[in-house]
């Protein structure tokens, strides 16, 4: 599948396509369906320094086209992760993308140095984006001159290049692009989830435990389309886009839009072999449409 | 294993107000070894609903290939799950999680299965797999209100069964806890699955040594990987332990996880 594999900062890829974190645990209940290293990397949950409960339930709501989760950032820890799901990991032929997530700088910081120190970790994604946690996370998210220094921190110790995932939740998206760069991002992996809210008519209440939670899905993908069109022609980033994906499709407008590897979260619900599906998918399409590279479609859109 | 596969529907019929059962064929059904597992399905290729939804197994016909499942419909997926008819496909993958064990109770024993609403339904495979076995089953089952109610004379040619509604318009009127302590029932071990406070309620009950629970939450993947479904351990010093319901559970021995 030479038409397929892909170079970013850190990142030898077979293909371009790869469950997006926490949307595919750290792989275990997908080993048992299909082989993992068959995918173009693995994002695996937030890890934070301690081990975290997350939020109460309920946690995920249905809405039209979409959903919405407040986990909370729930994970096992930074030793665990270390010792149990990387050590686990390392069985398969596949690049691993950690997301490290904090309340504050020093937490992001510590993750970062260890996690990035372990060999199957080729890549770090700095979660400043989860709109589920009250501190930290998101206010990295919103404040250019924030997430910069964050990603200039986080730079200093990591052994591995650094992509910042960024949050949908602000009105100029090219701005905080241009904070991570000036930051010393090696890469851009977007969109994380857009705060939402259902609320129950019969008890008049807001349906998660949390009230408000991240909408990813189907429902997101105009959203996501639109930011990766705007960032990639104002930064020299390479992006990993998402939000949204559940068709050959849909990473063709990723694509054209101007991503350089795409990410899946939600749809791995739907359909837990989603990944697998649309690798095999992506190759017939381009063998069918006649392109002798997936990069070349970088961009077309606006090219 | 777990298989996803697009099933066909052999039959669907309304059995009570809002409950339907529906009947599925498949290889898929070569898979289910336990009672208590459940299925996480998709009605149709649509967008919305876009979540699988889970479902328990009531019933299960291997020689057939089939096997049946009794739901509520309440919302948009299973809406419209309610509408497909004979021939019609279904999408399912399944079967997850850890079901009830059959192998704690003992031949010649006495089992009491206490189920509440829609918790009923995977009781019926697993009196099925004791009686078989040759266990001697109790059934309390517990409803809204006599339209509510399924499946009661099925489970009276199992065994012994006690009927209670809220309002008492079938069966003894109060909850199923009262029907076990105003009859004295006693057993070796039970089962029970129901709404929280009902399985609450249930370990509160001394008719039994040990048990059994099944519980439920809104689920994402259904598989383990999305931590939607997760509830405390009773024991938990730190508060960050958890146990997934989704792939640890739906059952779980009585007194493991916190109510
Ligand atoms: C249940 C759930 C949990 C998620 N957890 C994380 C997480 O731990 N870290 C993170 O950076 N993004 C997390 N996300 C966001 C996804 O990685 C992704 O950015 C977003 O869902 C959009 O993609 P999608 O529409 O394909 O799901 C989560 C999303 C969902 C639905
Ligand atoms: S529903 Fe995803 S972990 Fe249980």
């Amino acid at each position: 599948m030479s038409r397929m594999n892909i170079d970013l900062p850190g990142l030898s890829l077979k293909n371009p396509v790869m469950p997006a974190s926490g949307c595919f645990g750290f792989g275990r209940e997908f080993s048992q369906l299909f082989d993992l290293s068959e995918l173009g990397a693995i994002m695996i949950k937030a890890t934070t320094e301690e081990p975290r409960y997350g939020n109460a339930t309920p946690r995920v709501a249905e809405t039209p086209a979409g959903m919405l989760n407040a986990i909370g950032l729930q994970n096992p820890g930074l030793e665990k992760v270390i010792g149990n799901e990387l050590e686990w990991l390392k069985q398969f032929d596949v690049p691993i993308i950690a997301n490290v997530a904090g309340s504050q700088t020093e937490d992001y910081v510590q993750v970062a140095k260890e996690i990035s120190k372990v060999e199957n970790v080729h890549a770090l994604e700095l979660n400043i984006s989860c709109p589920n946690v009250k501190t930290g996370g998101i206010a990295f998210g919103t404040i250019p001159e924030t997430a910069k220094e964050l990603t200039k921190k986080v730079k200093e110790v990591s052994e591995v290049p650094v992509y910042v995932k960024l949050s949908p939740n602000v009105s100029d998206i090219v701005g905080m692009a241009k904070a991570v760069e000036d930051g010393g991002a090696d890469g851009i992996t977007m969109i994380n989830t857009l705060l939402g809210m259902r609320i129950d008519l019969k008890t008049g209440r807001p349906v998660l435990a949390n009230r408000t939670g991240g909408l990813s899905g189907p429902a997101v993908k105009p959203v996501a389309v639109r930011m990766v069109y705007e960032v990639s022609q104002k930064t020299n980033l390479p992006i990993i886009g998402m939000g949204g994906i559940s068709t050959v499709e849909d990473i063709i407008e990723f694509y054209l839009a101007g991503a350089d590897a795409v990410a899946i979260g939600t749809a791995n619900f739907v359909n837990p072999f989603i990944c697998t599906e649309l690798i095999a998918g992506l190759d017939q399409y381009l063998e069918k449409h006649n392109v002798d590279h997936i990069s070349e479609l970088k961009g077309l859109s606006w090219k | 294993m777990i298989q996803k596969e697009l099933m066909t529907v052999v039959a669907q019929s309304e059995i009570a107000k809002n409950i339907f059962e529906m009947t599925l064929k498949g290889t898929l059904v070569d898979q289910m070894d336990e009672p208590g597992k459940f299925v996480h399905l998709k009605a149709g290729e649509e967008v919305t609903p876009l979540l699988r939804r889970p479902i328990s197994i009531a019933r299960i016909e291997p020689e057939k290939q089939e096997f049946t499942m009794i739901y509520r419909a309440e919302g948009a997926g299973t809406n419209v799950l309610a509408r497909k008819r004979p021939g019609d496909k279904v999408n399912v993958l399944g079967p997850l999680g850890h079901g009830f064990p059959v192998g704690e109770a003992q031949t010649g024993q006495t089992a009491l299965l206490i189920g509440g609403g829609i918790g009923v339904p995977p009781l019926y495979e697993l009196s099925r797999r004791l009686n078989a076995k040759g266990v001697k089953t109790i059934h309390v089952l517990g409803f809204q209100n006599q339209a509510a109610a399924f499946y009661t004379e099925q489970f009276a040619l199992l065994g012994e069964t006690y009927v209670a509604t809220v309002d008492g318009s079938l069966g003894e009127q109060g909850f199923v806890t009262d029907v076990v302590n105003n009859h004295g029932l006693k057993a070796d071990i039970f089962y029970s699955c129901g709404p929280t406070v009902m399985l609450k309620a249930v370990e509160q009950l001394h008719a039994a040594p040990h048990g059994f629970i099944s519980l439920e939450e809104r689920m994402g993947c259904g598989i383990g990987a999305c931590f939607a479904c997760v509830c405390h351990p009773s024991a938990d010093e730190t508060g960050t332990s958890y146990l997934k319901i989704c792939s640890d559970g739906p059952v779980f021995k009585a007194g493991e996880v916190a109510l």
